[in-house]
C-alpha cells in the first residue's frame, strides 16, 4: 500500500516535465492511473470505516459515514472490544476474537490434515477406484455448504453438535481444493525419492511423516493462508449453528450490533461496529503479511 | 557371504509388455558386476527386481541362501544408488545418511558414529550439517554413496549412478566407487550405458538387448570374443567394423570374388556370413607382397590415435591406428590379421 502511493508520486510529478523530452509516456501514465483508481477503490472504504468508528452513534446516524476523525476513537474500539453485549450481556469482542480464531485456524489445519491425507491415499497406494475417487471428490466442489445446508444443519443438530465449535468446524472441513492441490505437489515428488525411503525402510506413516509433510511445507503454507481468510469469513454456517453468544465469531457479531435497530428504536452502535469491522478485518491481513513472507521464500527456495 | 542367485527370472508389465525374458546367473560374493545395454533394453528393470522395487513375475531370486521373491526392499539388506541421487532435500547430509539406520531403530550415538565414519573415508566430514542443495554434483553423489554404505549392505545396487557428472568427476568418481567397493568386501550390480565404465569398473559385464541377456563375461572376453554382432558393435569405440562375406567351407573367408582372407582355423559352415574386424586390430601395410586394398574419405584426429574412415570391399571401414606423422594416399594397403577376424551368422548375428 505504501509503495502504490510513492510511486504514483513521481509519476504525476513528471507529467509537466514531459514537454521538454520527445514524447509522454501515456503508456506508464495509464498504468499508474488504473492502479491508482484500483487501490483507492479498496483503500478508501476501509479508511471510511476506520474514521467513521471514531464518531458516536448519534452523529453517524445523523451524518452517515465520516471523512475525518472524531473523538470517540478510543472509547469505541475499548467498548467494541471489551463491553459484555447481547441479550445476555456475557459475550465481549476478545470473546468473538477467539471464537473466530478458533474457526480460522481450526478450519485451515482440519481441511489440510484431511486433504492431505485423502491425496497421500490417491496417489501412493493402489486402490482399486483412487482416479474415481478423486474425482467424485473433485466433483464436490459443485456442493459448497450453501447448496447442502439444510442436511448438513440437520445431521449436525441430531449429533446435538449445535453450539460447539466441534459443529462449526468439522462440517466445513472437506476440501477438494485442498485435495487438488497436494494431489497435484504429491505427484510432482520424484518416484526415486519414494524407492529410496522405501529401501530405507520408512513405511507408508513414516514416509508421509519425515518426508511427505516437511516437503509440502510451502504446500502447506499456501493453503494455510487461503484456508483461515475463507474460514475467518464464514457467516452463513456460524450464523445458523451457534445460538449461544458465548460462540459468536466476529463477523457474526458486527451484524449483531447492527440488529438492534430492527429489535427496538434504539440507535445502534454504529461507531462499535465499525470500530469491530476493522478489527475482524486485521488478522487475515496479519496473517498474508507474515506468511507471504514465508511463502514466496519456500518458492524460491528450490530444494526440491 | 552374498551370493546372488536368479533362477529363469522374468518381468512381464502390467501392460503385458516383457521387460526382462527369463534370465538365470549368479553373482559371487564380492564381485562388481556391470549390466550395460542400450536404452529401453530392461537394465533397470533387472536391477529394480533385485531391489525388491518392482515384483518378479516368474522365477526365483535369492540373496545369499534366502529366496527373497516376496521379501520388502528393506529387509533384504540392500543399498540403492539412484541416478539422480534421491536425497531427501529436507534433511541434512547426516541425516539423509542415518535415516535408514534410524528406521531400524539403531542408537543414536551408533548412528553418529556410522555417519561420521563414512563421511571421514568420502571427504564429507565439513558438509554434514548442509542440505543437498547446498552441495556441488559429486558431493551430493557421494552422499548418495555413504547413506548406501552406513547400511552395510549385502549388496550395492547403482543406477547409473555417474550420469549427471561431468566427464572428468566421472572418471574420478569411477575409481572411487570400485575401489570403496573392494575394500568393503561388498557385492555389487552396477547399471551402466557408458561401455567405458563398463570395461573399466567390471569384475564381468551383462551385455542386455532388447529384455534378453546377450553375453556375460570379463570384460576381456567381451572385447576379445563377442558372442554376438550386437555385443560387437555395441562394445568398443568405434565399434568393430562388421562386413557382409561369405564362407566356402574352407579356412577362408571371401569378401568379393577376388578377395578371400584366410582364417585361423577351417570352418564347417557354407554360406554367408558376418565378417566383425575391430578397427584397432587393423595394420597399415607399407609395401610387399598382398594386403587389402582400402580407399580413404576422411582422417579423423583424436589425438592418441587416428581413425580413417573409407571403403573396402565397397563397405564402410573404419581403421584406428596409433598417432604418427605421416600423410595419407587416397588408396591404402591394410593388413588383416587371420586372429582378428570374427564370424557370425548373417542372419541370427551368433558368433560361429
Ligand atoms: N512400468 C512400466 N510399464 C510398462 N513398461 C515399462 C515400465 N517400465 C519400463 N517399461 C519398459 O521396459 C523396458 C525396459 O525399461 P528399463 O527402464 O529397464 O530400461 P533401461 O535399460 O534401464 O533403459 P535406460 O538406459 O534408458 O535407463 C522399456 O522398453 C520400457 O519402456
Ligand atoms: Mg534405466
Amino acid at each position: 500500500m505504501a509503495d502504490i502511493t510513492e510511486t504514483s508520486a513521481p509519476a504525476t510529478r513528471a507529467t509537466p516535465a514531459a514537454p521538454t523530452r520527445r514524447r509522454i509516456n501515456w503508456g506508464v501514465i495509464g498504468d499508474h492511473a488504473i492502479l491508482i483508481a484500483g487501490s483507492l477503490f479498496m483503500l478508501v472504504p476501509v479508511c471510511m470505516v476506520f474514521m467513521t468508528a471514531s464518531h458516536d452513534p448519534v452523529t453517524i446516524h445523523r451524518e452517515g459515514l465520516q471523512w475525518w476523525f472524531g473523538e470517540e476513537l478510543e472509547a469505541n474500539f475499548s467498548a467494541a472490544l471489551f463491553e459484555r453485549g447481547g441479550f445476555t450481556d456475557t459475550v465481549d469482542g476478545m470473546r468473538m476474537l477467539t471464537n473466530s480464531l478458533i474457526l480460522g485456524v481450526g478450519f485451515a489445519i482440519g481441511k489440510i490434515i484431511i486433504s492431505m491425507m485423502a491425496a497421500y491415499a490417491i496417489v501412493y497406494f493402489r486402490l482399486k477406484f483412487a482416479t474415481l475417487a478423486f474425482w467424485v471428490i473433485f466433483t464436490t466442489l459443485l456442493l459448497p455448504l450453501e447448496v447442502r445446508i439444510l442436511p448438513s444443519y440437520e445431521v449436525i443438530q441430531s449429533m446435538g453438535l449445535t453450539n460447539t465449535y466441534t459443529g462449526l468446524i468439522v462440517p466445513l472441513i472437506a476440501s477438494a481444493t485442498g485435495t487438488f492441490f497436494f494431489r497435484q505437489f504429491f505427484r510432482s515428488v520424484p518416484e526415486e525419492l519414494i524407492e529410496a525411503a522405501r529401501i530405507d525402510g520408512a513405511g507408508p506413516l513414516k514416509f508421509f511423516i519425515d518426508i511427505l509433510v516437511p516437503l509440502s511445507r510451502t504446500m502447506i503454507a499456501a493453503i494455510f493462508i487461503i484456508m483461515f481468510v475463507f474460514g475467518w469469513n464464514q457467516y452463513l454456517w456460524p450464523t445458523l449453528i451457534t445460538t449461544e453468544e458465548g460462540f459468536f465469531t466476529l463477523v457474526r457479531g458486527i451484524r449483531q450490533i447492527v440488529q438492534v435497530i430492527a429489535d427496538g428504536n434504539a440507535i445502534p452502535e454504529y461507531g462499535q461496529a465499525m470500530a469491530l469491522a476493522i478489527i475482524a478485518m486485521l488478522p487475515p491481513v496479519l496473517i498474508v503479511v507474515f506468511f507471504q513472507n514465508w511463502f514466496v521464500k519456500g518458492l524460491t527456495e528450490s530444494d526440491k | 557371504m552374498a551370493r546372488v542367485t536368479l533362477e529363469d527370472v522374468r518381468k512381464v508389465y502390467p501392460n503385458g509388455f516383457e521387460a526382462v525374458y527369463p534370465c538365470s546367473f549368479t553373482v559371487n560374493h564380492g564381485e562388481l558386476i556391470v549390466l550395460v545395454g542400450p536404452s529401453g533394453c530392461g537394465k533397470s528393470t533387472l536391477l529394480r527386481m533385485v531391489a525388491g522395487l518392482e515384483s518378479i513375475t516368474e522365477g526365483e531370486m535369492s540373496i545369499g541362501d534366502r529366496v527373497v521373491n516376496d521379501v520388502d526392499p528393506a529387509d533384504r539388506n540392500i543399498a540403492m544408488v539412484f541416478q539422480n541421487y534421491a536425497l531427501y532435500p529436507h534433511m541434512t547430509v547426516a541425516n539423509n545418511m542415518g535415516y535408514g539406520l534410524k528406521n531400524r531403530g539403531m542408537a543414536k550415538a551408533e548412528i553418529e558414529q556410522k555417519v561420521n565414519d563414512a563421511a571421514k573415508m568420502l571427504n564429507l566430514s565439513d558438509y554434514l550439517e548442509r542440505r543437498p542443495s547446498q552441495l556441488s554434483g559429486g558431493q551430493r553423489q557421494r552422499v548418495a554413496m555413504g547413506r548406501a554404505i552406513v547400511r552395510e549392505p549385502d549388496l550395492f545396487l547403482f543406477d547409473e549412478p555417474l550420469s549427471n557428472l561431468d566427464a572428468k568427476l566421472r572418471n574420478q568418481m569411477r575409481i572411487e566407487i570400485r575401489s570403496l567397493q573392494r575394500r568393503l568386501d561388498t557385492t555389487a550390480l552396477y547399471v551402466t550405458h557408458d561401455q567405458v565404465e563398463a570395461m573399466t569398473m567390471a569384475d564381468r559385464i551383462f551385455v542386455m538387448n532388447a529384455g534378453r541377456i546377450e553375453q556375460i563375461g570379463t570384460p576381456s572376453e567381451i572385447y576379445h570374443h563377442p558372442q554376438s554382432t550386437f555385443v560387437a558393435s555395441f562394445m568398443g569405440a568405434p565399434p568393430m567394423n562388421l562386413l557382409p562375406a561369405r564362407t566356402t567351407g574352407n579356412t577362408h573367408v571371401e569378401l568379393a570374388d577376388d578377395l578371400a582372407l584366410p582364417l585361423v582355423s577351417h570352418v564347417d559352415y557354407a554360406g554367408p556370413v558376418q565378417l566383425g574386424i575391430r578397427p584397432e586390430d587393423v595394420r597399415l601395410k607399407d609395401g610387399g607382397d598382398g594386403g587389402t586394398p582400402f580407399k580413404l574419405d576422411i582422417v579423423e584426429e583424436l589425438g592418441a590415435t587416428r581413425l580413417l574412415h573409407g571403403q573396402l570391399a565397397g563397405h564402410a571401414f573404419t581403421v584406428a591406428i596409433p598417432h604418427e606423422e605421416r600423410s595419407f594416399d587416397d588408396t591404402l594397403t591394410l593388413d588383416l590379421p587371420q586372429d582378428a577376424l570374427h564370424l557370425f551368422d548373417h542372419e541370427t548375428g551368433r558368433r560361429l
